[in-house]
C-alpha cells in the first residue's frame, strides 16, 4: 500500500495536518502568523547552510529556524524596533542570504519550485517515518506546554505568578514551530506552510467553545483539507500543495457563508 | 529573616506573608517607586493607594515577583500561595474561552468548587458565557473567583473596582471583606480611590508620585518617597 505515491502523500499530509491544526490555534490566538512566515522564509537560508555543511536539509532548516526563534526571543520587547519590523528583517534577510549563498553552487541542482511550494507526491517512506514520529513528539510537547501557553495567552503575569514559567513555554513553542516547519517544507513548501497552520484553526474558531475543542477541530479540518486537496489534485491534475491550501480556503469560506449571524459575533 | 516555620504552619503564621523593605524600582534612570515599606499579615487587608503614575502597579508587580527591584528587599513567606487579579485584562475574541474553563485555566477543580467560587463573587447565575462577551466588571469578578479557587494565602488585587460604579464598588469591597474572613488570607488591594479607604480600619499605604525623581539619575537623592503605613 505504501508503494503508491498517492497513499504516501495522503499519509504524510494527514500526519502533518494533525500537528499543524492544534499548533496553528496558538498561532491564531497569539497572533503569530508573521512569526511563522519568518521561520518559513528563513528555511531557504537553512537549505543553503545544509548544503554548505553537507547536512540533511531538515537539520539545516531546523537549525536556522531555531536561530530565528532565539533572536526573536531575546530581541522582542528589548529592542526599540517593533516586532513585525524585526520579523520582516529576519524573514527577507534570511531568504535573500539563502539565495545568494545558493548561487555560489551553480552545479548544485536545487528544485526551487519544490522548496517554495512543496512536493508532497515525492514523499518517501523515510519521510513518512519522520513526519509521524516527529508529529507524535510535537503533539506530546504541545500537551506538555499547553496549560502554561494557554494561561500566558490570557495573561503572562497570571501565568508567572502561578509558577507556570510562561517564558519557557514561549521558547519551547518557538522551537516546536521551527521543527514543524522544517519537516513540512518538503510537503507544502516555504510559501504555503503557514496556510496549514492558520486556515484550519481560523475555520473552526466559530464552532469551538473551548480551546481544546478548537485544537481538535483544527486537526480534523486540516485532515479534510489534505484529503480533499490531494483528491482534487489527482482528478484535476493541479499542483498538490496549492490544491490542499485552496481546499482549506474553500472550507473556510463555506463556513463563513453559511453562518452569517455567527460571524457578526465572532 | 523570619523564623523557620515547621511543616505544621501555614505560610504567614509566624510572620508577615510578605514584607517589603525600602523598595525602589528604577527604569531608564527614573525611580518609579522608592523607599516603600509595607507588610501584609494573614487575615489582614492592606490598601495601597495613590494617584495615577504613583507606581502602584509597579509595586504590586514587585511584590508578586514579576519585576526586579533595584533597591531594598521583598521577603515572601516560604511556600506562599499567591492569588493575583491583574488590572484590565483583555482576552482576545479569537480565543474560545468560557467562564467555567477560565476557572480551570491553571488547575483542575470539581464542579462544586467552581460553583462555590463563582457564587462568592456573585457570578453563579451567569451561566457559562464566553469571557470575551462579559463586561469589564463581570470579568474582573471572574478573575477574582479564579484566584479564590486556588485558596491563596495572599490575594493581590490591582484596581479591582475599576470601571465599576459607586454602588458596585461598595458591593465589591464587601465581597473582599467576606473573602478575607472566609479564606483567612492576606489581601493587598490597590486602589486610587482614597475616599473609599478612609473609614475602614485597615492598613493604608499611600504612594506619592514624582517626589522621587532625581535631578541626576547617577546620584541618589536624599529626598525619597514618603510613605506611611499605620494601623488605625
Amino acid at each position: 500500500m505504501l508503494d503508491d505515491f498517492l497513499v504516501r502523500a495522503l499519509l504524510a499530509g494527514i500526519g502533518l495536518a494533525l500537528v499543524t491544526g492544534p499548533t496553528g490555534c496558538f498561532i491564531v490566538w497569539r497572533r503569530l502568523a508573521y512569526f511563522g512566515e519568518t521561520i518559513a522564509h528563513s528555511a531557504l537560508l537553512g537549505v543553503a547552510v545544509a548544503i554548505l555543511l553537507d547536512a540533511h536539509l531538515v537539520i539545516g532548516i531546523f537549525a536556522i529556524a531555531c536561530g530565528v526563534v532565539l533572536v526573536m526571543f531575546f530581541l522582542e520587547g528589548r529592542d526599540t524596533l517593533p516586532t513585525d519590523t524585526l520579523l520582516g528583517l529576519l524573514a527577507h534577510g534570511g531568504l535573500a542570504l539563502g539565495l545568494v549563498i545558493l548561487s555560489f553552487f551553480p552545479t548544485m541542482r536545487l528544485d526551487l519550485q519544490a522548496l517554495l511550494f512543496g512536493d508532497i507526491l515525492g514523499v518517501a517512506r523515510a519521510d513518512l517515518a519522520m513526519i509521524w514520529l516527529g508529529g507524535a513528539i510535537a503533539l506530546a510537547v504541545l500537551v506538555w506546554i499547553w496549560r502554561a501557553l494557554l494561561t500566558a495567552t490570557v495573561s503572562v503575569d497570571l501565568a508567572t505568578v502561578e509558577g507556570l514559567r510562561p517564558e519557557r513555554a514561549r521558547l519551547v513553542f518557538g522551537f516546536l514551530v521551527a521543527a514543524i516547519i522544517a519537516v513540512a517544507i518538503k510537503i507544502v513548501g516555504v510559501l504555503l506552510i503557514v496556510a496549514l497552520l492558520v486556515i484550519p484553526a481560523a475555520t473552526v474558531r466559530r464552532f469551538a467553545t473551548s480551546p481544546e475543542m478548537m485544537a481538535l477541530g483544527a486537526a480534523i479540518m486540516g485532515v479534510v483539507a489534505v484529503g480533499g486537496g490531494l483528491y482534487a489534485s489527482a482528478e484535476l491534475d493541479t499542483p498538490s500543495g496549492p490544491s490542499i491550501v485552496v481546499v482549506a480556503l474553500i472550507l473556510f469560506s463555506v463556513t463563513r457563508l453559511q453562518w452569517p449571524k455567527a460571524a457578526s459575533r465572532g | 529573616m523570619q523564623p523557620e516555620p515547621t511543616n505544621d504552619d501555614a505560610p504567614g503564621d509566624l510572620g508577615p506573608l510578605v514584607q517589603v523593605r525600602d523598595v525602589g524600582v528604577r527604569r531608564q534612570g527614573r525611580w518609579i517607586v522608592r523607599h516603600v515599606d509595607l507588610e501584609v499579615f494573614r487575615g489582614k487587608l492592606v490598601y495601597l493607594i495613590g494617584a495615577n503614575g504613583a507606581g502602584k502597579s509597579t509595586l504590586a508587580k514587585s511584590v508578586l515577583g514579576l519585576i526586579d527591584i533595584n533597591e531594598g528587599s521583598i521577603d515572601r513567606a516560604p511556600s506562599l500561595k499567591v492569588g493575583y487579579v491583574p488590572q484590565r485584562l483583555q482576552v482576545s475574541p479569537n480565543l474560545p474561552l468560557n467562564l467555567r474553563r477560565l476557572m480551570t485555566l491553571t488547575g483542575r477543580f470539581p464542579a462544586t468548587e467552581i460553583d462555590a467560587a463563582l457564587a462568592a463573587v456573585g457570578l453563579d447565575r451567569l451561566g457559562d458565557p464566553p469571557v470575551s462577551t462579559m463586561s469589564g466588571g463581570e470579568f474582573q469578578r471572574a478573575l477574582l473567583a479564579r484566584a479564590l479557587i486556588h485558596r491563596p494565602d495572599l490575594l493581590v488585587l490591582d484596581e479591582p473596582a475599576q470601571g465599576v460604579d459607586a454602588a458596585g464598588t461598595e458591593v465589591f469591597h464587601e465581597r473582599i471583606e467576606e473573602i478575607r474572613r472566609d479564606l483567612d488570607c492576606g489581601v493587598l488591594l490597590i486602589s486610587h480611590d482614597i475616599q473609599l479607604v478612609m473609614d475602614t480600619g485597615d492598613d493604608v499605604v499611600v504612594l506619592l508620585p514624582h517626589e522621587h525623581d532625581d535631578p541626576n539619575p547617577y546620584f541618589g537623592s536624599a529626598e525619597g518617597q514618603s510613605n506611611q503605613q499605620g494601623a488605625e
